[in-house]
């Protein structure tokens, strides 16, 4: 059925035509609205035998599913930034234990300084702890999304996070068409664990295992994950079938066929890269769009593949490695192994900032006549940053810098940027 | 606000229209100054870029007009709705706003208009009315079946009987408007 829904609310539709059975949450901005929604619709009994759990802490909540899947339920969770963070050792675990949890992540940006608005700097951060990570484009593809990660995780026995930005989509209205409870039975299978703690057949799991054996279990784990390269685009096309709509898939590549430059990112970004690729095409400059649904695994081989005949790459990235610049730009730059095609780093949208048309369309402009820094940021403020780099200089005791900061652009809460 | 940008999408979608409506979060605490914004197209809508320049701006809250620079983006050609029972000149605005068509610039009462249909100086509901009137991108049954389906029952229906009201006093200031053109005309 086609409504017009907050981003939040279909995926919290979403979740509950999988038939969850376990749900523990702690709330934090901006997952508030998926979670808020969830823990109504169980309360109402609209989500059949599901239990809610309002936990202590995000650490509590993934550590809650950990046991609950080890029992044999499906179970889901959601978190965002800090609440990520705060739950990293237990999302090291769900994955070093094979448990196919499913996470929605509310992508947003990590402090200090504290900051709730989107950027992908929290995933990843957890970018190789052994989670499978989708990025959705759209409210309609984060939806459809926790479907197909449902099935992916429980057919690979591993965790799976649905990364959507935070804000631009969980709380953007948008047109959605959400599926039915049938055709989401006849697609996600009942959930049949590969080990279950079941007290007529005891097990145990989680052992402690030494140097004589982690290398393989490791191992193991790594083959494992690099099945989903695979099965990723097998979910997405059994899942077109069923509801005769494409969503999902290693990546997807917009008028990329004669490009000679490809822009790539990830998540909502790419609606207004795909506008931008269409006002370059308008001015003659031969721009294309790489978007990479899924960043974990990395689908190198898929990607050097789609960027043959490119003279350039640029990597739009929301997040930062301090002290070395980009993360998803390095993956690609392995993925182009000895190829020639340049590839360019670009920070852009952190901490909520707005990525323009404007500023993408000369950042693709600069890129071609090879007047880009590397790493480039995006609308930086140099005069800004010029006037507190001489402070700085002058001053041995020159104070926090985020307050002055925000002094200097004299910024306010809501202030667009 | 919030609530406004995703009425007016929902709107646009009951009309076969494509929306995307989105708030701006700063600070979340009743009382701060809060942004949202809806577009509106007859395409898909795939940029996710911060609204500049709008075509439409509605200022709920008319104390806000002298704090920030409301107008700064407003695109060419236009439109402002504001909630007040003061005109554009008593709000001090008129010599900003003087490049504008004065059909493109209304003044609707939207709090008092709330306050005797809902009991609360709610501004939401006739200034979607009003947008319907003065655009006329979108219908005011469709603003009206938002309404209802947001809020059920007696809510709902008084939400758009507030609405018909921003709608219609819109309707009239339009009449009066070109009434005066006309007269101008010809005298």
């Amino acid at each position: 059925m086609r409504v017009q829904i907050e981003g939040s609310q279909a995926v919290a539709e979403a979740v509950v035509l999988c038939r969850p059975e376990v749900i523990a949450a702690y709330p934090i901005s901006p997952q508030t609205h998926i979670v808020e929604r969830l823990s109504r619709m169980v309360k109402q009994g609209d989500v059949g035998r599901c239990q809610y759990l309002n936990v202590e802490s995000e650490f509590g909540a993934l550590s809650v599913l950990i046991g609950a899947s080890a029992a044999g339920a499906r179970t889901y969770t959601a978190t965002t930034s800090q609440g990520l963070l705060f739950m990293t050792e237990a999302v090291y675990n769900a994955a070093g234990l094979g448990l196919p949890i499913v996470m929605t992540i509310a992508n947003r940006a990590v402090g200090a300084p504290i900051n709730i608005w989107n950027d992908h700097s929290d995933s990843m951060a957890l970018r190789d702890a052994g989670w499978i990570q989708l990025y959705a484009e759209t409210n309609q593809e984060a939806a459809d999304l926790h479907i197909q990660a449902f099935r992916l995780a429980e057919e690979l026995s591993c965790p799976v996070m649905v990364c959507m930005d935070g804000y631009i989509l969980t709380h953007a209205y948008e047109p959605i068409d959400l599926p039915d409870q049938a055709g989401v039975d006849a697609f996600l299978p009942a959930f049949s664990p590969v080990q279950v703690l079941d007290p007529s057949d005891p097990i145990s799991i989680g052992a402690m295992v030494g140097p004589e054996a982690f290398t393989e279990v490791k191992y193991l784990a790594h083959r494992q994950h690099l099945r989903a390269l695979t099965l990723v685009p097998e979910i997405a096309g059994a899942f077109e079938q069923q509801f005769h709509r494409g969503s999902g898939g290693l990546y997807a590549a917009y008028r990329m066929t004669d490009a000679d430059t490809a822009v790539i990112a990830l998540g909502s970004v790419i609606g207004t890269i795909k506008d931008t690729v269409d006002e370059l095409r308008d001015e003659g400059i031969a721009a294309g769009c790489l978007k990479i649904g899924c960043y974990r695994p990395f689908p190198a081989t898929q990607l050097r593949t789609a960027l043959e005949g490119v003279s350039r790459v640029i990597v739009v990235e929301k997040d930062l490695a301090v002290g070395i610049g980009g993360i998803v730009s390095v993956d690609v730059r392995m993925a182009l192994n000895g190829s020639p095609i340049p590839v360019h780093t670009v920070i852009a949208g952190l901490g909520g900032r707005s990525i323009s048309t404007e500023s993408l369309k000369q950042m693709v402009r600069d890129a071609r006549a090879e007047r880009l820094s590397e790493p480039h940021f995006l609308d930086l403020n140099v005069r800004v940053v010029d006037e507190e780099l001489a402070r700085r200089y002058e001053q041995r005791r020159a104070g926090p810098l985020a307050e002055q900061l925000i002094r200097a652009v004299n910024a306010i809460g809501t202030k667009v940027i | 606000m919030v609530t406004a940008a995703e009425l007016l999408s929902t709107a646009a979608f009951t009309d076969g229209k494509y929306a995307q409506a989105f708030p701006s979060f700063g600070s979340e605490r009743m009382g701060a100054p809060v942004m949202a914004f809806c577009r509106i197209d007859t395409q898909v809508i795939r940029t996710r870029e911060a609204v500049t320049h709008p075509d439409v701006l509605i200022v709920q809250d008319p104390t806000l007009l002298h704090q920030v620079e409301l107008f700064a983006g407003i695109s060419l050609g236009g439109y402002i709705l504001i909630n007040s029972t003061f005109s554009v000149d008593d709000l001090g605005i008129g010599e900003v706003l003087k490049s504008m068509p004065s059909d493109h610039v209304c003044v609707v009462p939207a709090s008092d208009i709330g306050v005797k249909h809902m009991k609360r100086p709610i501004a939401n509901t006739p200034l979607l009315g009003a947008f319907a009137a003065m655009t006329r991108v979108i219908e005011l049954a469709s603003v009206q079946s938002a309404m209802r389906q947001k809020f059920h029952g007696s809510l709902g229906e008084a939400n758009a009987t507030a609405a018909k009201e921003g709608y219609d006093h819109v309707i009239t200031y339009l009449d009066q408007e070109r009434s005066d053109q006309h007269h101008a005309r010809a005298n």
